[in-house]
């Protein structure tokens, strides 16, 4: 099972949980993708150890992207 | 309508942030070298014409012994303040509720191996080795250690947007990590630079309970430097 994940104030939310050959499934968390890419955030999917990859389209086959917010210097 | 399936780890893309900083070149090993170079500099220019002036005015007249202190004080304490400047990007900024701050953890957790996810427990900070050196990323700031100098960042999410100022601690760092691990560079030409120097300066200014991870994260450079000897 796939999973997308925002960071949020509760540790993190799940927005979309699907399969690669549930196509219902994956418009579904395709929609909920784009909602939140265009709230700001951005999406990441981990690329193996110390990796990551941002990512503008759902990756259907990763099983977990996680949203987070952009990154300033403090 | 579905996305297309995209193969991932075959596109390199620049963190989009950078934008934000358009006017700061891109970070690089030379760019890294040379702002250490101009932070010896800065230090220097401000420790050595007080300790001449002590040395001077005892030199002058041993009766100014006082004001001989004083700059020798001076001296002493200007490099400190900018240690402590850069301890400072480390500080905890406060926890939230138990229940989401576990849930953070738990993901932030999975994000890292074993051994990280211990020490992450008990200092509240991640050891990421990388290709500048080895970071060391908390709620709002990174050190990057590199043979005996360490860069501390100051970097956070962007409070600016909605529900950035309640997110748990966990969450913060792997906002953090996250990002560094898209692009090393790009994370350090976004941060800005609080402090660069001496390790053992700076360790002194650590709290206590993070000294534990600064002492893992340069076993990781010393390990990653004999590898690569």
């Amino acid at each position: 099972m796939c999973k997308l994940i925002r960071m949020d104030h509760t540790g993190h939310s799940t927005l979309a949980e699907w399969t690669p050959d549930d196509p219902v499934a994956v418009q579904d968390a395709v929609a909920a993708f784009r909602t939140q890419l265009d709230r700001g955030y951005l999406a990441m999917v981990s690329t193996g150890p110390g990796h990551a990859e941002q990512v503008r389209e759902l990756p259907v086959e990763a099983p977990l992207v996680i949203l987070r917010l952009p990154i300033a210097g403090g | 309508m579905p996305a297309e399936p995209r193969v991932l780890g075959r596109d390199f893309e620049v963190l989009p942030e950078t934008a934000s900083v358009h006017w700061r070149p891109r970070v690089t090993e030379d760019r890294l070298r040379r702002l250490g170079r101009l932070w010896t500099l800065t230090t220097a220019a401000h420790v050595v014409p007080f300790l001449g002036a002590a040395g001077l005015l005892l030199w002058l007249n041993p009766l100014t012994v006082p004001v001989a202190v004083m700059c020798v004080a001076h001296a002493w304490i200007i490099p400190e303040l900018y240690a402590q400047r850069g301890a400072n990007v480390l500080r905890a900024h406060g926890r939230r509720a138990a229940e989401p701050e576990r849930r953070a953890l738990g993901l932030l957790g999975d994000l890292v191996g074993h051994d990280a996810r211990d020490l992450l427990t008990a200092t509240g900070l991640v050891v990421e080795r990388g290709s500048l050196g080895t970071w060391l990323v908390g709620e709002a700031g990174a050190l990057l250690l590199r043979r005996r100098r360490v860069y501390c960042y100051c970097v956070r999410v962007d409070m600016r947007l909605p529900g950035a100022s309640e997110l748990p601690s966990g969450d913060r760092v792997a906002h953090l990590l996250l990002a560094l691990r898209a692009d090393e560079h790009g994370f350090a030409t976004v941060a800005n630079l609080a402090f660069s120097g001496a390790r053992w300066r700076l360790r002194r200014r650590m709290r206590a309970a993070m000294r534990p991870a600064l002492d893992a994260a340069v076993k990781d450079l010393d390990t990653l430097s004999s590898g690569e000897r």
